[in-house]
């Protein structure tokens, strides 16, 4: 077992999946009561149908409820922040964003995602086996891949990365890893300012065209600082267990790697098995009201289970077998309502071209390391691996 | 069967391209656009993957 008792109970895996006591709070008969990482308490939700109901209701149950960040600049940590967001402001956000993610506009940044992909495969390949997959490809590709979308110069790039890296590595001290999430903001700073006086054929070059007057320059900068935090580590972390999943089961990963149909349906049934995403936004009740016929009161905070959700068996048949040839089953790993991922197509896209082409790649992909000995982390907003030791 | 699509509920997500592609599109804002209201048998599966996964209730089926 990969959990100390200092994490969060939703944030603890055993493996791939939620710790038992989490799978079996869907039989019990009240809402458990947990703690969270910020020291209060919520009501844990793990049913399909109750985590849906509640994503699903904007109005009963609000994403503003939390306590605000501290922000030493005294900036407004909430602007352009849709996650921080109860519509109509969340609406009025999200309309002048979701244009820029329609599956038509990312499929036309399939060609660059293929690049990316293929660039670091080629370096593995010429630096040769064993290698970690996690450091090699499951985290460049997805932030080079938000590079593109932001227009960071490719002189910047390095920079960037490594930036975007130290920002989630959990080896580093709270303090350092602010400092790092400070200048990080102060180069978005920069970006957006860059963009606001020559705004080039990138996302938010379109979207400081299009909606310039409509967004004040925190709202930009919460704004591309939201897609490379929520972005880079849920597709790394889907990149890295997905592919780790896949080791684990041959049959399913060379039906993946060899037949092309098989990898859009592969995709969803990864996305519900590793739900890398433990629990969006705690929601807060803005009134006392019933989730699934069970009473909740007013001020409360709830935590979503998504993986306790889409492992629940009244939603899929053996849902705790990864099963990729299975009839598409709904889940809600990119959440559920309004807030549902803006980057889904994004996300999908990306996934799309890396596995197919990492397996085809490298056809005897292997772990490098006894499965026992692969380390998990899941204390994090997002559940996924130290390291994949793999050779070929 | 016939499919209503609300275009002041979808938040755009795309869902239902992604599952039947040659039923659903998106306009400029990615706002939901039917290209067929009347979907044939063999289309019913795909379009009911689509109404379960829309993540806005934007879209329903009716039967008429
Ligand atoms: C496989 C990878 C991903 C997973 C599993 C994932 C999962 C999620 C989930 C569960 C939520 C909802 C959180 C809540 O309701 O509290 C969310 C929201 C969001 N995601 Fe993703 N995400 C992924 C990739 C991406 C990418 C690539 C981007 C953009 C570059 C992105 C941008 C966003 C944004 C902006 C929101 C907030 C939407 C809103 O509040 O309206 N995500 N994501
Ligand atoms: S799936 Fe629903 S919310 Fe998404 S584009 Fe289609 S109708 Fe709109």
């Amino acid at each position: 077992m990969s959990t100390t008792p200092t994490i969060p109970r939703h944030m603890q895996r055993d493996r791939f999946a939620p710790v038992p006591e989490t799978q079996a709070a869907r039989d019990e008969d009240d809402f458990p009561t947990i703690r969270t990482s910020l020291g209060t308490t919520a009501r844990l939700i793990t049913r399909y149908a109750d985590v849906r109901e509640v994503l699903g209701d904007a109005e009963r149950f609000s994403n503003e409820g939390l306590p605000p960040l501290p922000t030493p600049d005294g900036e407004d940590r909430r602007a352009g922040n849709l996650l921080a967001t109860d519509p109509p402001e969340h609406t009025r956000l999200r309309r002048l964003l979701t244009g820029e993610f329609t599956v038509k506009r990312i499929r036309r940044l399939e060609p660059r995602i293929t690049e990316i992909v293929d660039e670091h495969l080629d370096a593995m390949e010429a630096a040769g086996p064993p290698a970690d997959l996690v450091s090699a490809f499951a985290l460049p590709v997805p932030s080079l891949v938000i590079c593109e979308l932001l227009g960071v110069p490719y002189a910047d790039r390095d920079d960037f990365q490594t930036r975007s890296t130290r920002q989630i590595d959990l080896s580093l001290s709270l303090e350092e890893r602010g400092r790092v999430a400070a200048e990080s903001r102060a180069y978005m700073g920069e970006l957006v300012d860059r963009a606001r006086s020559a705004p080039g054929d990138d996302m938010l070059g379109m979207l400081i065209r299009e909606h310039g007057d409509d967004l004040t320059r925190s709202e930009l900068i919460g704004i591309a600082s939201l897609l490379l935090i929520a972005g880079h580590e849920t597709t790394a972390n889907m990149l890295g267990l997905g592919t780790l999943a896949l080791l684990r089961a041959p049959d399913q990963l060379a039906h993946v790697r060899d037949e092309p149909d098989a990898v859009a349906p592969a995709i969803e049934e990864l996305l519900r098995f590793l739900s890398v995403v433990h629990s969006g936004i705690p929601r807060s009740v803005r009134h006392d009201t019933t989730v699934g016929g069970r009473p909740v009161a007013a001020g409360e905070l709830l935590v979503l289970s998504l993986p306790a959700a889409n492992r629940d068996p009244a939603a899929t048949d053996h849902p705790d077998d990864l099963d990729v040839t299975r009839a598409v089953a709904p889940h809600v790993a990119f959440g559920h309502g309004v807030h549902h991922c803006l980057g889904a197509p994004l996300a999908r896209a990306e996934m799309a071209v890396a596995f197919p082409a990492l397996l085809r790649r490298f056809p005897g992909l292997a772990l490098g390391i006894p499965f026992d000995e692969v380390e998990f982390r899941s204390a994090t907003v997002v559940h996924g691996l130290r390291a994949l030791p793999v050779t070929w | 069967m016939r499919i209503q699509a609300d275009r002041d509920v979808c938040i755009g997500a795309g869902n239902c391209v992604l599952a039947a592609e040659d039923v659903f599109d998106q306009d400029d804002d990615a706002v939901v656009e039917v290209l067929q209201d009347h979907p044939g048998p063999d289309q019913e599966s795909e379009v009911r993957n689509a109404v379960a996964q829309c993540p806005s209730g934007a879209l329903s089926l009716v039967d008429d």
